[in-house]
């Protein structure tokens, strides 16, 4: 045992210092760099995403109850050091003078917001500032609305309840304030303490209190897990990741695009690391054989072999890493003004990740070839052409699929994801190879025609058979990542930034009265604002699924209960709007108004577990509706138009439509038109969704330079598995130019039959590559990220010329040196 | 005593056209101290022979017995062990490790045997072929003479009983060439070690004390040579 580790240990430096070991290791690094990079870099990013998606709950979680929650839940939270604080939020008539106004009112303690910050103005609808700290006692933030309403200006007095509390400040903004439409009436915003005085709480009154928690994220899980179980099923809790539709649907996307690219660099520096064990093995034969000869037993030749390994995946693991914290501070470095001073959390866990990635990749896909060099004849020494019997990869290769798809979940924890990015890749690997096959004979028959150097190079292509279709799996699968990395960077991500277009909507303009909804168009148009189009907007509650009343098949999940306990934004219309997507059954064409249609939402398809051809009951202001579900719809909530849950045909609900709503887009010039708006229609409210969409577009701009330098890696590793299949032939290579120098052929003859057998490599890689990216892309874009895909002709040129492009002159240039070798020197070394 | 003994020995190849004899019911013995020249035109089967003899490979029928043990009977990791102990070698193109420097090179078989004082005894073995000076050097560093020297350095280090010599001097100039079947003559005397070499030059053969002739793959001579 001595033995063997004294000799792994001089066999791994002799190789490592003679470079033997350098593409092998190479890939390693890379694989292992990106994975911790995007490892150490993923938890960061989402941190940061968390973080903002927890503005709009103003905290990480938060509890609603329609009754004060018991005090054991903050004791507990303290106790495991998390920051609270409690809200309490009822409606209140709110008086000026003679005037009243209904408004919400929020009693909030010192603590208020944990998460994000108040702003404040100084006349309504004016310019906001960040505020420091809440309304003290005796004080009272106002939004625009409700001072404009009223009349009143700051440092005017507003009489909530028993108090006459002074108006201090515009209330501009509150991070929370865009958690839903719920909140109709203009907010005052009071001090916890003027709550008791106010008088305006008594037994029995309808108030919602609120409880928000703060802290570490595992802090945060951990509480989450306790209180879920004991909290009542009236108390609601939310965590920041199902705050809103809008930025859960921003989160989700941007975690997608990053992970994709993780993956993506992982499994292709797998296939780099795969090709250059093969090199490394059959660069080993003549060793081992000689080994043999010298009298190494099996046993020695299969353990100074895995030692090397497991040093080579030490060594690889810790300059991976290493590499990557730098490549991650890196990044965090040139996106630090979006990653709002978040620390890296100061774990090793990316570093274990490392090392059981290089584990991985070289037991599974290094050590099969390795592996088989116990069988190398002896004889070998004396017979050059004694080879050991021909490698059988398949089961190693598949069962270490398995591991690093395995490994890979453990990182990503989203087996669709996984799925598509393994399943996707293994069948392009087998049509690729597939294809490769026919395409590698095919050159075989074209060479007739062609000069000397042509026909050398394709004639080499057919010859290497086997070799020529490894080549062109492995350089299709990293022309593959490549083009699909070019398309998800312009495609994907363009697409999902256009969604959001400078002009979004970024107000509301919701209980327009029917006789007010051409005025109210007029008075917009008349400020320049684009003619907006109207919805219908009903109020229902959902009373029976098929006859059976919603009481009997309650759903479990919060979310669920909240669509079958409370009332439910109805709209109805003839077409199908923007933003919507048919995924079951089919839009109405010519609705029939004494059969009901309805069309939900995934979300609420999902949760209610309905199905098309269901029938749902609803009380619609004291009315009965049935409605057959005709279909059901991916929303995508991020478009920021108005969009419902539920959607009916039209003639079913028009004659109980009492409000309409719209979106806007208002731009700094135009928000004090609101203020006249809010005057001449009083009952029209109006939301400002401005911060929540800045903080949506925040993280897509983040995400977009996350993806672009993640896919740096990506790229990286893709130029590995090209050179490392440019490096599978080299040592064949040199012999074959020796012996065409000697036989007379120049330097430049065998050049560019190098440069020949490279182009049409990559000619056939390419094609396939267009190919499998097309398909692959399309299927992440409309699967994955539901967006419309479009085939682009360019990814086809790009993919042929790039791939004949690319493969040709890295190859080229990456055999020169062999060529330039004297044929003396190749045929003597062997 | 003889060190070595073929008894019938027939080594068949499968190829598409069929089955192929490469060797044909081979007898003979070697005795201790005894230096054998195997010869004949190219394919008549002499490194095929002289792989089986090594027991790098193994005969399709017939007994190899080196030191009176069957190869046959031994599997691959007991027949590399009787080469560690028992079995030299030199090769034509000379197979020194590239990575390793030339005293590397020679500790390499008393390392795999597990031997005692493994880098005292390569130093002394590369003196003995007057490389001591090299001991260095990197086998791109030598020239061809130098590299076949720390092959016989390598092949001997181990006082082996039995050293194969294939087609030694084949990848060498004459005079470069005759100097070493010179060194490999007089250490294998000194040594008192058996020798068994493959070569088609005759010259090199009649150095040997007795010279087989193979012809497609038959033993067509056994040749005592007057010394």
């Amino acid at each position: 045992m001595k033995r063997l580790l004294r000799y792994a240990f001089v066999a791994f430096a002799r190789d490592a210092r003679s470079g033997e070991l350098a593409v092998l290791f190479g890939a390693l690094v890379v694989a292992v760099a990106a994975l911790t990079a995007v490892g150490f870099f993923t938890s960061r990013i989402s941190q940061a995403i968390r973080l903002q998606a927890a503005e709009v709950l103003a905290a990480d979680l938060r509890l609603e109850s329609g009754r004060a929650p018991a005090d054991a839940y903050v004791a507990e939270a303290r106790a495991r050091g998390l920051a609270v604080a409690r809200l309490t939020s009822f409606p209140s008539v709110v008086y000026a003078g003679p005037t009243s106004q209904l408004a919400t009112v929020l009693a909030a303690d010192g603590a208020y917001p944990l998460r994000g910050a108040l702003r404040i103005a100084d006349v309504p609808y004016g310019p906001g500032r960040p505020a420091i700290g809440s309304p003290r006692p005796g004080e009272a933030w106002a939004d625009s609305r409700l001072l404009a309403r009223l009349a009143v200006p700051v440092g005017g007095t507003l009489q909530v309840g028993a108090l006459a509390l002074r108006v201090t400040a515009v209330l501009d903004y509150r991070p929370d304030q865009g958690s839903g439409l719920a909140d109709l009436a203009p907010t005052v915003l009071i001090a916890a303490a003027d709550l008791a005085p106010s008088r305006l709480l008594g037994p029995g009154s309808r108030a919602t209190w609120i409880v928000l928690f703060a802290g570490p994220a595992d802090a945060v899980a951990a509480f989450e897990a306790w209180l879920r179980p004991r909290k009542s099923a009236a108390e609601r809790l939310v965590d920041a990741g199902e705050s809103s539709e809008q930025m859960k649907s921003a989160t989700e996307r941007s975690g997608r695009f990053l992970n994709l690219a993780a993956l993506v660099t992982v499994m292709l520096a797998a296939v780099a690391v795969a090709m250059a064990a093969r090199r490394y093995a059959s660069r080993r034969l003549d060793l081992v054989a000689l080994l043999k000869s010298l009298g190494a037993s099996q046993g020695f030749v299969l353990g100074v072999t895995a030692i090397e390994l497991a040093l080579v995946a030490l060594a690889g693991a810790a300059v991976g890493t290493l590499l990557g914290f730098g490549a991650e501070t890196g990044l965090a470095w040139l996106v630090r003004s979006l990653l709002k001073g978040v620390l890296p959390a100061p774990s090793l866990t990316p570093a274990w990740l490392g090392l059981g990635t290089a584990i991985i990749m070289l037991a599974g896909f290094a050590l099969p070839p390795l592996l088989e060099l116990r069988r190398v004849p002896p004889a070998r020494v004396l017979r050059h052409d004694l080879a050991p019997p021909p490698l059988r990869y398949g089961a190693p290769y598949v069962a270490a699929a398995l591991a690093l798809a395995l490994l890979l979940y453990a990182l990503v924890r989203d087996p669709r994801l996984v799925g598509y990015a393994v399943g996707g890749l293994a069948v392009s690997a087998l049509v690729l190879g597939v294809a490769g096959l026919g395409l590698v004979r095919a050159t075989g028959a074209l060479r007739g025609g062609a000069g000397l150097a042509w026909r050398y190079g394709l004639a080499n292509v057919a010859r290497r058979g086997r070799e020529s279709v490894v080549q062109v799996v492995a350089v299709g699968l990293s022309l593959t990542v490549l083009l699909l990395l070019a398309i998800v960077r312009n495609d994907l991500l363009d697409e999902w930034q256009r969604s959001l277009p400078a002009g979004a909507p970024n107000h509301f303009l919701i209980n327009i009265p029917p006789a007010e909804a051409d005025s109210l168009r007029a008075y917009l148009v008349q400020h320049g604002v684009a003619e907006p189009v109207l919805s219908p907007w009903v109020r229902a509650r959902l009373v029976s699924v098929n006859g059976q009343p919603m009481q009997a098949r309650m759903p479990k999940s919060d979310r669920g209960r909240a669509f079958a306990e409370r009332e439910q934004n109805l709209s109805w219309s003839a077409t199908l709007p923007p933003d919507n997507r048919v995924v079951d059954g089919a839009w109405w064409t010519s609705p029939d108004a004494a059969h009901p249609q309805v069309s939900v939402a995934t979300e609420f398809q999902e949760e209610l577990g309905l199905k098309v051809g269901d029938q749902l009951g609803f009380d619609v202001a004291g009315e009965s509706v049935v409605a057959t579900i005709a279909n059901v719809r991916k929303v995508r909530w991020d478009g920021f138009r108005p969009n419902f849950f539920l959607l009916f045909a039209p003639g079913v609900l028009d004659a109980s439509t009492g409000t309409y709503m719209t979106s806007v887009h208002l731009d700094a010039a135009q928000r004090p038109a609101l203020a006249g708006l809010v005057r001449e229609h009083p009952s029209v409210t109006v939301v400002d969704v401005e911060s929540l969409l800045a903080e949506v577009r925040s993280i897509m701009d983040r995400a977009a330079v996350a993806v672009e330098y993640v896919f740096g890696f990506t790229l990286v590793a893709g130029l590995a598995v090209l050179f490392a299949a440019i490096q599978s032939t080299r040592d064949e290579r040199r012999y074959e130019s020796a012996i065409l120098r000697t036989l007379g052929a120049s330097r430049r003859t065998v050049l560019y039959g190098v440069a020949a057998e490279f182009t049409a490599l990559g000619l056939l890689s390419g094609v396939l590559a267009a190919s499998a990216a097309s398909a692959i892309g399309w299927l992440v874009a409309t699967r994955l990220f539901g967006l419309h895909y479009s085939f682009d002709p360019v990814v086809w040129l790009g993919g042929m010329c790039g791939g004949a492009l690319l493969v040709g002159v890295a190859g080229t240039l990456a055999t020169r040196s062999v060529v330039e070798t004297s044929p003396a020197l190749s045929l003597r070394e062997g | 005593m003889q060190v070595l003994e073929s008894r019938q020995v027939v080594r068949e190849v499968s190829s598409p056209e069929g089955t192929l004899t490469i060797v044909a019911d081979v007898s003979f013995g070697v005795e201790r101290g005894e230096s054998l020249a195997i010869v004949g035109p190219s394919g008549s089967g002499k490194s095929t022979l002289l792989a089986m003899l090594a027991g790098l490979d193994l005969p399709t029928r017939g007994t190899v017995l080196l030191n009176g043990v069957d190869l046959s009977t031994l599997d691959e990791d007991g027949r590399a062990r009787l080469r560690a102990g028992h079995v030299g070698f030199v090769f034509q193109s000379f197979h020194l490790v590239p990575a390793l420097t030339a005293l590397e090179n020679v500790m390499l078989p008393l390392e795999l045997a597990g031997s005692e004082r493994a880098t005292e005894r390569a130093r002394e073995a590369l003196e003995r072929v007057g490389l001591a000076p090299r001991a260095r050097h990197y086998p791109r560093q030598l020239s061809g003479g130098e590299q076949q020297r720390v092959a016989i350095a390598r092949a001997l280090v181990a006082r082996p009983d039995v050293l194969f010599a294939d087609e030694p001097t084949g990848n060498l100039d004459s005079v470069t060439g005759a100097r070493i079947a010179d060194l490999l003559f007089d250490l294998n005397r000194e040594f008192g070690t058996t020798l068994v070499l493959v070569t088609h030059e005759i010259a090199l053969a009649r150095r040997c004390g007795r010279m087989l002739t193979l012809d497609a793959g038959r033993l067509v001579a056994d040749t005592r040579v007057a010394a």
